[in-house]
């Protein structure tokens, strides 16, 4: 079997002052997976949530399941503008997540992500998302674009790439 | 303060020349499993990262069991999840088929592949039964599923070969199943 040393780091953003989001662009497309790492809350208790390319319109899903510590549940969105990474909405203090996204190159699937976030006052989830296009992914906007707030200044978030053999 | 470690702890691996890939598998056509074989014992654990969707038509969610070493018998090995539909969450165990993680068939919509992350933890270890987790999920735009699972092999054999079926129908093509390992 061939084997590759990969996990490589691309590129790494800080929110300052009132910013709704970042955008990681340009990304190559010389991986086969992306994963964001981020520590981030938001200043009211908003969402923050991914965008692919610049496509604002109602052409994402995703489906959470959620512990608040006392029970757990799930909810779903559909035709929605953007996939979830933190649903609950946390304006308290910095949570952790990772968000993966798959075979992000290729031009035949929807594209599908796996995210995880949590923030251990509250509670923790996890998503899936879909955007309903074949397109490449070569920017990732991360940010509160279904509600009212902004990510909290020191929010960061860095992108890796993987490469399979 | 942001700590490093926190990154790191929710991340599938670690960085630099600690993740490796092993080999991937992209099918061209329908194939009823995949398997990776003579998987060198030089790593800490295996993660096995998945983009797929099977061509069986009736139940939405197929379910996948993950086999070492060519041992598919389903009784030697339990599973315990946690799922979110959309509109509710349950949880189950099974100890008579093994569920490894959740794909989509071919009655969701078009296009939609499943992914799911998986990890065998210390596989060469002689002296543990194999653990594995899985995040795994999809969305059909007014369908899906997001589940975590974990599931166990009653044998404490280092692994070193893997099977990846789905139990409802073949795997599509285009399904794409990558290996790594994590020191």
């Amino acid at each position: 079997m061939a084997s590759a040393p990969t996990y490589t780091p691309i590129a790494t953003i800080t929110a300052s002052g009132s910013t709704t989001s970042v955008t990681f662009s340009s990304i190559p497309q010389t991986y086969t997976d992306l994963v964001i790492a981020g520590a981030f809350y938001e200043t009211s208790s908003s969402n923050t949530s991914l965008q692919f390319n610049g496509d604002t319109g109602s052409n994402y899903s995703s489906t959470t399941i959620l512990g608040n510590g006392s029970s757990a549940s799930s909810a779903r969105v559909s035709n929605f503008p953007c996939i979830f990474w933190d649903r609950q909405g946390n304006a308290t203090g910095y949570g952790t997540g990772v968000a993966h996204i798959m075979n992000y190159t290729n031009t035949t699937t929807y594209k599908t992500a796996l995210l995880r976030y949590g923030y251990a006052g509250t509670w923790v989830e996890a998503d899936v998302g879909s955007w309903h296009n074949t397109s490449a992914i070569t920017s990732i906007t991360v940010g509160v674009v279904s509600g009212s707030g902004n990510l909290a200044s020191g929010s960061t978030y860095t992108l890796y790439g993987i490469l399979a053999a | 303060m942001i700590l490093p470690g926190i990154f790191a702890s929710q991340m599938s691996g670690h960085l630099g020349g600690n993740f490796t890939s092993i080999a991937t598998v992209t099918l061209s056509s329908t194939q009823s499993s995949i398997t990776f074989s003579a998987i060198p014992n030089t790593y800490t654990d295996l993660e096995i990262r998945t983009l797929g969707r099977t061509v069986y038509a009736a139940n939405s969610n197929s379910n996948v069991s993950i086999f070492y070493n060519g041992d598919t018998t389903a009784t030697n090995y339990y599973s315990h999840y946690l799922y979110g539909t959309g509109s509710a969450a349950g949880a189950a165990a099974n100890n008579s088929a093994l569920y490894s993680f959740q794909t989509p068939d071919d009655s969701v919509t078009t296009n939609v592949f499943g992914a799911a992350i998986s990890v065998v933890k210390d596989y060469a270890n002689p002296n543990k039964n194999t653990t594995l987790r899985s995040l795994s999920g999809y969305d059909g735009n007014g369908s899906g599923i997001i589940a975590f699972t974990s599931t166990g092999w009653t044998n404490t054999t280092p692994v070193n070969s893997l099977t990846i079926t789905a139990q409802d129908g073949s795997w599509k093509a285009g399904t794409t199943i990558s290996l790594y390992g994590v020191k």
